[in-house]
């Protein structure tokens, strides 16, 4: 068949081909000129990773980012069970509710946080009790990447848990599983793609989120925000060396964590 | 042993309303209704599994209602199985001997017994998912049965199933009720199931208890137009099969011999399905093997289609159309032949 037979054969695809072509390529070029043009003058590049300030603030990034996503997974999975497993009057409420940080600037999420954890308000005031404060440190810049990526493990957690057949636990406790024993050794287990990916997600978002944490924490510096100072400071020669290494620590954690997610996919 | 008393649930889309039942030790229950009758919720509440508005429920004596599923000891089979999937067949079924923590010499023990008894030894370490609908349901039934439960539901067991893994299952179940005095409480839609493994039946509808008995009661004295239509519909009947000089098998019930297609003696249930049978004002000269005269007793009408019931006897149950029933003229004492194939009657046990 001739090349263009087989475009007459297949209009639909062609045309999609077409237009999905060109958003591809806005995605890939800017990233891959920014790599390549530092690529090209690897002792900046070197320099850069060897700069202390510039390795505290990507580590206190994916520590953070790590930190934030742990209390989402304790605090976020049972929610999410619930979510999956009951009605109640104003579940939609609820659940609207927790994707609200998707749709929020996320700067007005870093001012609406510090309208609560702030030192003159009630939640701050009673951390700053047993020695928590979140203005300028690091509990500031955990619950400002809690808060923009908290939906993305919900959802994804809730999702996991409803494929998972509410009979699989009825016939548990049957055989003589206790609730939690059920929700351990059935419904969890068949969630954890769905969680893992989620907490993945949640991880990625935090590492990348900057408008909430800039509002609550200026300093300690995480990468996005360094980047950001330099760009503001010294210009963009200063603040690419730092945007590449950050998007390729970045890339190469998320590509590493999702093989590892699909490796222990069996079905 | 098993004390159902004035239970009601109401799960929104299901609801039960007012059911008592009680079944004895050793007993094979079946409760019989249509789909979306309420039968599956009422199995789960017996086990414990749904939230009951009122009602009671006694096992051997001891109030259970609100009893943990886990402490009733009371196991469920469903219709597709429901096995463990992230489980090798061997964890699924030893899942309920180690919520019981029992030693791992008590675990083997159970393990070996329950796969002698269903013959499962070649599936022991494969994935669920690789298995055939029989081999699931025998899995099933072996998880269910190795905690040693004192009372075993199960759920439209054989619905899935194609018809001659159905029969092996069938056999399963009956050799389980037998060899084990196992209790069974079994859920079905299917009007030969029931009255095959039956040993009492309880009619269930509209989440309501339509009617209760032996299998014989049930379909000799339906209590209402529902139970009447739901065994009316499937023309069931008692009799004799046995093999006549000629080489041909006949099946015999109420003096009349009705020729068969399958080779078998002894004394059976058998059906013909109402559609299966014509109706004719004279006798139909053609292939089909059985062919009577009978009297037209009552007609039921259901709209586009209606029930003929006509007197051999037995009494048979035939479908037409409006525009048959119409054109024939059809109606309380005419005289009619019946003609239908030897091989439209189903014999079963």
């Amino acid at each position: 068949m001739s090349f263009f037979k087989y475009i007459a054969k297949n209009r639909l695809t062609f045309t999609f081909l077409l237009l999905g072509l060109p958003l591809f390529l806005f995605v890939i070029i800017p990233l891959a000129k920014m790599i390549l043009a530092s690529a090209s003058e690897p002792d900046i590049l070197w320099k850069t990773v060897m700069a202390p300030e510039v390795r505290s603030a990507i580590l206190l990034t994916l520590f953070t980012a790590l930190l934030a996503t742990a209390i989402g997974f304790i605090l976020g999975v049972p929610l999410a069970y619930l979510l999956a497993r009951h009605d109640f009057p104003g579940k939609r409420l609820v659940e609207g509710f927790i994707d609200v940080p998707i749709v929020v600037p996320h700067t007005a999420a870093g001012i609406a946080l510090l309208f609560v954890f702030g030192r003159q308000f009630f939640l701050g005031q009673a951390f700053s009790k047993i020695g928590i404060t979140f203005v300028d440190t690091i509990p500031g810049i955990v619950i400002a990447m809690l808060f923009v990526s908290l939906p993305f493990l919900i959802d994804s957690a809730k999702e996991g848990f409803k494929k998972v057949d509410v009979r699989l636990e009825k016939v548990a406790r049957t055989l003589g599983a206790s609730p939690w024993q059920a929700f351990f050794r059935i419904s969890f287990p068949l969630a954890w793609r769905s969680i893992l990916a989620g907490n993945i997600m949640m991880w990625a978002r935090g590492i990348s989120e900057f408008g909430a944490v800039i509002i609550l924490a200026y300093h300690p510096m995480i990468a996005p925000v360094l980047v950001y100072e330099r760009f503001e400071t010294y210009g963009l020669d200063y603040a690419r060396p730092i945007a590449v290494l950050l998007i390729l620590v970045s890339v190469l954690v998320f590509i590493g964590l999702r093989t590892l997610a699909y490796k222990g996919d069996r079905s | 042993m098993i004390e159902i008393k004035r239970l009601c649930v109401d799960l929104g889309e299901f609801v039960l309303n007012d059911v008592s039942l009680s079944i004895d030790e050793g007993e094979y229950f079946i409760i019989l209704g249509p789909t979306g009758a309420g039968k599956t919720v009422l199995l789960e509440s017996i086990a414990g599994l749904n939230p009951i508005r009122s009602g009671e429920l006694w096992l051997r004596g001891h109030n259970v209602t609100n009893v943990e599923p886990e402490k009733r000891h009371i196991s469920i089979v469903y219709q597709d199985h429901v096995l463990f999937p992230h489980m090798t067949v061997k964890e699924n079924l030893l899942f309920g001997l180690k919520m019981q923590h029992l030693s791992v010499e008590e675990q083997n023990e159970n393990l070996n017994w329950v796969v002698d008894l269903m013959g499962i030894d070649r599936l022991l370490h494969r994935n669920p998912e690789t298995l055939s609908g029989g081999e699931k349901q025998k899995v099933a039934l072996g998880r269910a049965i190795i905690t040693r439960p004192e009372l075993l539901l199960v759920d439209e067991p054989l619905s899935a199933l194609d018809p001659e893994t159905r029969e092996n299952v069938q056999q399963e179940l009956r050799h389980l009720h037998r060899t084990l005095g196992l209790t069974i409480l079994h859920v079905t839609h299917d009007f030969e199931e029931a009255i095959s493994l039956g040993t009492r039946i309880a009619v269930i509808g509209d989440g309501r208890l339509m009617q209760e008995g032996t299998p014989e009661e049930i379909f000799r004295h339906p209590n209402s137009e529902f139970v009447a239509r739901f065994a009316m519909t499937r023309n069931i009947f008692q009799g004799t099969a046995k093999r006549k000089a000629d080489g041909s098998t006949v099946f015999r019930v109420n003096d009349t011999e009705f020729v068969i297609a399958v080779e078998l003696e002894g004394s059976r249930h058998a059906s013909i399905r109402p559609e299966d049978i014509l109706i004719s004002s004279e006798p139909l000269r053609s292939s089909a093997r059985n062919c009577f005269p009978a009297t037209i007793t009552n007609v039921l009408d259901r709209g586009s289609t209606l029930y003929i019931t006509a007197d051999i006897p037995p009494e048979l149950s035939c479908l037409v159309t409006r525009q048959s029933f119409q054109e024939m003229e059809l109606q309380e004492g005419k005289k009619v032949y019946l003609t239908f194939k030897a091989s439209s009657i189903h014999l079963f046990d």
